[in-house]
């Protein structure tokens, strides 16, 4: 190779480089692409428009230091007719404040009219869905919570003593749950409560449920939700069609979530709605009942 | 000519090249928005710390910013701001493409204040628009900062506010950028 060819050769090389350097800049998103692409993960939020689907617990959380107002309404049997106004004339209840503590840690308190029965869980997120970097495909959520049964004679059988722990239960669930787009949310709850008295010999101690609750968000405040448990070793008597089974509508106005729902179900914690008697959905012994949620910052977040 | 004038010509040659494509960049740009309402008893501002930009000195500017890392008072408020009204999950980033177009009054190798428009297309929420507005620039040493405020109506880029909640947010957003950029070395 010659010198002058060599010369030549390196004047392209130059003008090469230059040429590939403006068409970069041309190039859309060329500038930022320099920066590389800086590895984040996307935690999944909003599987869910509040922690409850509708009667069990779902997969989201409350934020750090926000409290949950939450009023829970069940009205009498539809089946019940005209008479009761197709169960509106009475009306049962659940006044419940629930906490968030950390992203991952929350836990509240209740009270519902039926049984005068108080009501506590802690609830905690084991695994969070997210996608990026860090890619779990699912939520992984614990919850575990006692009642108190608080009427004055809580016992049919006279000869029960009425103490302390003879009036409590306990509930422990395992949530796991995927959101799977924006409108469509699925979770698993296997569920087992523990009653430390029931009502007769038959009835175990102990039941076994696997529930499982969904959502499908139509608008962007409003969305189909459903919550079902099928109790694995029921209680004498009762047939797969008392299996509580809630079907309802969320509705987000900005401050305030409203879900309208049917249910089979009067309890408004898993005790209650697990072990009591619900009504048979083959029979129409179904009723309306509605909760109401808002959220409350307890402490605001600093944005200095 | 010799081999070794020839390597010393390529080497300035990509020497050149390199001042040439000299850049500034910052990875903590930081954007504030305000769209309270007026009488709001309530106040929507958010903030959002981490936000890329780079700039070049022939006055091209780029920026990106992420959606999902806004920071509110109120977690609710967070809550319906991806979820209802930026919808984060189907946009995730603003992004800004555009220049400086008096870049010839501005010498980003001599330190200064200077007054400077910056304008480009804008996309948020989906939704494009060209922006012209003054940016506040200032050169010590190797930074550039940068500051820059102006204002943005929601419905240009298709973000609905629903009447129930019209008494808090408005329907403009104030928005306002802090940024300090240092050359990017490659």
């Amino acid at each position: 190779m010659t010198m002058k060819k060599l010369l030549l050769f390196a004047l392209l090389f130059c003008a090469m480089g230059t040429s590939t350097l403006f068409a970069q800049n041309k190039e859309e998103g060329s500038l930022l692409d320099q920066l590389g692409e800086e590895k984040t993960t996307d935690k999944v939020t909003n599987g869910f428009k509040s922690p409850r689907v509708i009667n069990s617990h779902s997969m989201e959380m409350l934020a750090p230091a926000t409290m949950d107002f939450r009023i829970l309404h069940r009205f009498g049997r539809i089946s019940d007719g005209f008479y009761n106004l197709f169960g509106l004339d009475n009306a049962t209840m659940r006044m419940g404040f629930d906490f968030g503590i950390t992203k991952n840690l929350m836990a509240g308190i209740g009270r519902s009219t039926s049984k005068k029965e108080m009501d506590a869980f802690v609830k905690y997120r084991l695994l969070w869905q997210s996608e990026g970097e860090k890619n779990m495909p699912f939520s992984l959520v614990w919850v575990s919570g006692v009642t108190r049964n608080g009427l004055k004679s809580p016992f049919d059988n006279a000869e029960i003593p009425v103490t302390f722990s003879n009036r409590l239960s306990y509930y422990h669930a395992v949530i796991i749950g995927r959101k799977f787009s924006d409108n469509f949310t699925l979770q698993l709850e296997p569920t087992m409560v523990h009653r430390n008295i029931v009502e007769s010999q038959q009835i175990p101690n102990n039941l076994y449920a696997l529930g499982v609750g969904g959502r499908y968000k139509f608008t962007k405040r409003m969305a189909l939700t459903w919550d079902y448990s099928y109790i694995l070793n029921s209680v004498p008597g009762r047939n797969s069609s008392h299996n509580p089974l809630s079907i309802g509508l969320d509705i987000e106005t900005g401050g305030h979530v409203f879900q309208l729902h049917f249910s089979n179900a009067v309890g408004m914690n898993e005790r209650a709605y697990i072990s009591d008697e619900n009504g048979n959905w083959a029979d129409g012994q179904i009723q309306f009942g509605f909760n109401l949620s808002r959220v409350f910052q307890l402490k605001k977040k600093s944005l200095e | 000519m010799t081999m070794k004038s020839l390597f010393s010509f390529l080497f300035l040659c990509s020497l050149s090249s390199a001042v040439f494509a000299q850049q500034y960049f910052t990875r903590d740009a930081i954007v504030r928005f305000d769209a309270t309402a007026a009488n709001s008893p309530e106040t929507i501002q958010a903030v959002s710390k981490s936000n890329s930009c780079v700039l070049t000195n022939e006055g091209n500017v780029e920026m990106a910013v992420l959606i999902k890392n806004f920071q509110f008072e109120r977690a609710l408020m967070q809550e319906h701001f991806n979820e209802n009204y930026m919808e984060s999950t189907k946009y995730p980033k603003a992004v800004f493409k555009g220049k400086i177009d008096n870049m010839s009054a501005v010498k980003l190798d001599k330190d200064g204040t200077y007054k400077a428009n910056v304008s480009g297309a804008m996309t948020i929420h989906g939704v494009t628009k060209n922006i012209n507005t003054p940016v506040d620039l200032v050169v010590k040493g190797d930074k550039i900062s940068a500051k820059l405020a102006f204002s943005v109506q929601l419905a240009d880029y298709k973000i609905t506010i629903p009447n129930l909640v019209a008494d808090k947010v408005g329907k403009t957003a104030s928005i306002k950028l802090e940024a300090e950029l240092v050359p990017l070395k490659k």
